[in-house]
């Protein structure tokens, strides 16, 4: 334990790594999951076929495959783009750049489910109140759709954000110079490997632990108004 | 005329290395490879859900029903397994177990604990048996209270209660979730490719180091992925079909439509 102590601060950036990205990733997810539900509750058929093929891919395939594809292709790619239209000069596709992408996307694809039944779940007769009111769509957005969404979708939402933080240890993988890979480093130099990568778990925890205190704290002030049995 | 001589064979593989963004032919050579990764693939998951259900049912049924001294300590393991990444679960089992000497010195430490493929398995056995305890717990302790009361009013032993009314009933509500679980094993079972095991991704990974790609091997396994999901997933729709049928609404193709 004294090996773990003596290496704080590199477990520290480690840390202050993993949670910026699973920050990052949460928001580009978010965004996506946004998009992806008004996608799939628009009358278009091709915005749903989109955002229906957008969903069936991400169950289909595991996170670190797309982050590999995305790290190690995504490059070329675009890469090949710039060069092609001219539009722009040659791009670096760092590890956190791929793994913000990567579990950014297929985290989105969650929250499409998410948001979706959220919003199916809001009664459609205070929307329609809301427009005989004379409410531009923006301001019904603001004021009926998303504090009540808010509620329906916390749940879910909580669950998608602890699977999240988990995913990030995954970018480890590429070389993100994260928790895991930090504390992998760390415990093969001092020969003590199973020491840091339990200290590793238990950040885990203590993570899950201080995200879980924060939501349930949103979780109140979204249902203030709601009678709980 | 050089074209004209070449057979068809040919022809494919210089469209491949030259023309096709994806070198085809080059993954096609080399499929077997990937087919034997989809084998370990499936073989470690299928082993893994299994030890880990088989886990599962009892840790579950004593969750239920607050065991007085079991409770606590399976809801340690529970949160413990599900609250952490499996990665560094399985770095923990692999890696970190060698730092003690009395496990290297044991009986275990050859055949097993210093082997990939069994110290995936035992991780990832532990990680779904966490996961399924806790929804199989929801699952037995929403059962309806009418069908407790008529197994007791049947005079049933509560072991034989819980054989024949408990568990098929709770079973039975657990599937579509266990579903989910099944996916998401499959896709977790990626860390086999981090500890120097050779599953779909690995092999894919293989490819793309040993001829200096950069998409074919993972598309590849994408594909593998892809088709692996499809399969589970009519598998579950057909068995909730056949196991969930008397909750399926009346068919109404008797009625003009």
């Amino acid at each position: 334990m004294d090996s773990v102590w003596e290496y704080r601060g590199l477990l520290l950036e480690g840390t202050v790594v993993t949670v910026q990205l699973a920050l990052a990733s949460l928001a580009l997810s978010v965004l996506l999951g946004l998009i992806g539900a008004s996608a799939k509750l628009a009358t278009n058929p091709a915005s749903r076929g989109v955002a229906n093929a957008y969903t069936t891919l991400v169950r289909g395939v595991p996170d670190l495959v797309l982050m590999m594809l995305l790290f190690y292709g995504g490059q070329q790619i675009v890469n090949d783009l710039g060069s092609a239209t001219g539009l722009w000069d040659y791009v670096e596709i760092n590890q956190f750049i791929a793994g913000v992408w990567s579990i950014g996307f297929v985290f989105g694809a969650y929250m499409t489910e998410t948001f979706r039944g959220a919003i199916l779940a809001i009664p459609r007769g205070q929307i329609e109140a809301g427009i005989s009111c004379g409410m531009m769509p923006l301001l019904i957005f603001r004021r009926i759709t998303w504090p009540q969404m808010v509620r329906h979708a916390l749940p879910s939402f909580t669950n998608n954000w602890l699977v999240l933080i988990k995913a990030t240890a995954l970018v480890s993988v590429i070389g993100l110079h994260d928790l895991v890979w930090n504390a992998s480093t760390a415990g093969r130099s001092v020969r003590e490997p199973f020491t840091f990568m339990f200290a590793v778990l238990i950040i885990y925890l203590i993570l899950t632990a201080c995200s879980d205190v924060g939501l349930r704290w949103l979780d109140r002030r979204y249902n203030v108004g709601v009678d709980r049995a | 005329m050089a074209e004209q001589e070449r057979t068809f064979f040919e022809y494919l593989v210089y469209v491949s290395e030259n023309h096709s963004p994806l070198d085809f032919m080059l993954v096609a050579d080399h499929i077997d490879k990937f087919f034997y990764g989809a084998l370990l693939t499936i073989e470690i998951t299928l082993l893994a859900l299994l030890i880990g259900g088989v886990m599962a049912v009892p840790l579950a049924i004593a969750r239920a029903y607050r065991h007085p001294w079991l409770n606590g300590p399976i809801f340690g393991f529970t949160y413990f397994f599900r609250g952490t990444p499996l990665l560094v679960q399985t770095y923990l089992v692999y890696y970190g177990l060698a730092q003690f000497d009395f496990v290297r010195e044991s009986f275990l430490w050859r055949p097993i604990l210093s082997n990939a493929w069994w110290c995936a398995l035992i991780t990832f056995s532990l990680n779904t048996a966490g996961y399924t305890t806790e929804f199989l717990r929801g699952a037995i302790e929403n059962t309806p209270k009418g069908e407790i009361e008529a197994a007791r009013a049947c005079g049933m032993s509560p072991a034989k209660m819980m054989w024949r009314i408990v568990l098929p009933s709770a079973f039975r509500r657990a599937l579509p979730a266990y579903s989910n679980e099944v996916i998401f094993m499959l896709h977790s079972s990626v860390v086999l490719s981090t500890i120097t095991l050779q599953d779909i991704l690995g092999v894919g990974r293989w490819l793309n180091g040993r001829y200096y790609l950069a998409y074919e091997g993972f598309i590849t396994a994408m594909i593998f992925y892809m088709v692996l999901v499809f399969f589970i997933s009519r598998g579950f729709r057909l068995w909730e079909k056949h196991w969930l049928g008397h909750l399926r609404p009346r068919e109404q193709s008797s009625l003009p439509v």
